[in-house]
């Protein structure tokens, strides 16, 4: 198979085949909720539409989403190759009804019904010291887009200050102002530090972790379990119907700040958390 | 589990509460952005014998047409109802709809209309697109699919027991705003 044809059956997969951590993740908070509850009968809708979606190869959801790929490749190769055959792998897509079209110029506010324009998909290039190649593809829903927002510490409102008390403050607010708007349950990613734009692809790259995996620092481990316990607190539950599951997860990243600044970026990925990754060793492909 | 098909009765639609879940069958009309200025600014007869007594539904769908022309839904999951908050209780009020399907859903003039003109807001289940394509049964018409595109385009579909929750009753009730209050207290609490 070529490379275009190796990243269409990644994008297939991702947007028909809901990877099983999240599945499970959802099936696990379903029997958790009561018994004939607005809540308990959204999230077995929900259930119900990932395995057809997945033998029926439909998109999830009918918002396919913003496409987003991150390429770490092998010193020698040329990004141009890259460029190319994933280009062709999203007009693909959404002839085929994998993808919907969903970029649109925003000047002019014509779709471009393929899904390519300018930055559209966009793809985040980084070469690595490995011997394989690795490529990994998020489908970004805009619902839960809007939903995300930036902080700058200390916030005065909040009364949160330049530590992770006052980020804790930050998560819990972003998730009560989204309410049910970003098809809760959510999984939430956070980036603490950089700047501004360093700061969001931070929290969104966080979104790629497998449920349950835990920061390698003990004191974030920590406050990730925290925050999301307080979260399923606020009864929000999933689609804003109420019910104890807000969100399936909490993924908080730092990086290096400016004295100056302080971020805290949420990113909010809606229950349909559509991301696979596929290496290429010696031109044979595994998808993940 | 409430089943209900449309042509909807006003007292049907007034059994209906906040919590309620239902399957709902007969005709859906998705309507996004485009649509609803364009039935506020112009107030079109072409769609109106398809919205008396039926339903609105905020959403832009996956489709497919066949060789022969005959159009099917892939996916179509709600869209968020908020950005028709301007234009949905005048709608409501024009078209004599009965119920507004969508996500998210919608403010104080939405519900204000809701209870003014007997009708509803069912929400649907965000992002179970497959799901819900798979209760419709047949696209009867399109309209404006020039104009506005796909996910824009005034599409008629029959549906049988779609699945969706009253989150906004013919009474005054609205779950979003129950909720919101709800959380509030909980939220001031965890963030003092
Ligand atoms: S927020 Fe996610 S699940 Fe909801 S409509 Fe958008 S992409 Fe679909």
């Amino acid at each position: 198979m070529d490379l275009k044809s190796q990243i269409l059956e990644m994008i297939r997969l991702s947007s028909t085949n809901l990877s099983t951590d999240v599945e499970e993740a959802i099936k696990a908070a379903a029997s958790n909720e009561e018994e004939g509850s607005p809540a308990k009968n959204a999230l077995n809708t929900i259930i119900e539409n990932i395995a057809l979606a997945r033998s029926q190869s439909t998109p999830i959801c009918q918002d396919t989403g913003a496409l987003i790929f991150y390429v770490d490749y092998k010193a020698g190769e040329h990004e141009k190759v890259y460029i190319d055959a994933i280009g062709e792998a999203v007009k693909e897509a959404t002839a085929k009804q994998y993808l919907r079209p969903n970029a649109v110029d925003p000047i002019t506010g014509k779709n471009s019904g393929n899904n390519t324009g300018t930055n559209a998909p966009y793809i985040h290039f980084h070469q690595w010291d490995k011997d394989y190649t690795r490529i990994r593809f998020m489908q970004k829903g805009g619902g839960c887009e809007n939903c995300g927002t930036q902080y700058r510490l200390p916030d005065i409102t909040l009364g949160a200050g330049r530590d992770l008390k006052g980020v804790r403050k930050c998560i819990i607010d972003a998730i009560y102002n989204a309410q049910g708007q970003g098809c809760a349950p959510g999984i939430i990613g956070v980036g603490i530090g950089g700047d501004r734009a360093l700061s969001h692809i931070l929290a969104k790259e966080q979104l790629f972790r497998k449920m349950g995996e835990r920061h390698m620092d003990p004191e974030i481990a920590a406050l990730e379990e925290n925050v999301l316990k307080d979260i399923n607190k606020l009864g929000i539950g999933p689609m804003g119907f109420g019910g104890k599951t807000t969100a399936l997860e909490v993924f908080i990243g730092y990086q290096h700040r400016h004295p100056a600044t302080f971020y805290v970026s949420i990113a909010y990925m809606c229950w349909a958390n559509r991301r696979k990754s596929m290496t290429i060793k010696n031109g044979e492909v595994t998808y993940a | 589990m409430l089943k209900i098909t449309t042509p909807l009765s006003e007292e049907t639609i007034k059994s209906l509460k906040v919590g309620d879940s239902v399957l709902l069958s007969g005709r859906i009309v998705t309507a996004r952005d485009a649509a609803h200025k364009l039935m506020v600014e112009e107030k079109p007869d072409f769609i109106r014998e398809y919205l008396k007594d039926a339903v609105i539904y905020h959403c832009g769908p996956v489709v497919k047409q066949d060789s022969k022309g005959e159009w099917s839904f892939v996916s179509a999951g709600p869209t968020t109802s908020s950005r028709e908050e301007p234009y949905q209780s005048t709608v409501i009020g024009e078209y004599g709809v009965r119920a507004v399907i969508g996500k998210g859903g919608m403010g104080p003039k939405t519900l204000a209309g809701l209870k003014e003109h007997g009708a509803v807001y069912l929400h649907a289940i965000g992002g179970s697109g497959s799901v819900t394509a798979s209760r419709v049964k047949k696209v009867e018409k399109v309209f404006m699919m020039e104009e506005f595109g796909t996910p824009e385009a005034f599409w008629v579909i029959d549906v049988e027991d779609f699945p969706v929750i009253v989150t906004m009753d013919a009474h005054g009730n609205s779950l979003h705003a129950n909720i919101l209050e709800q959380s509030e207290k909980v939220y001031k609490d965890l963030i003092k």
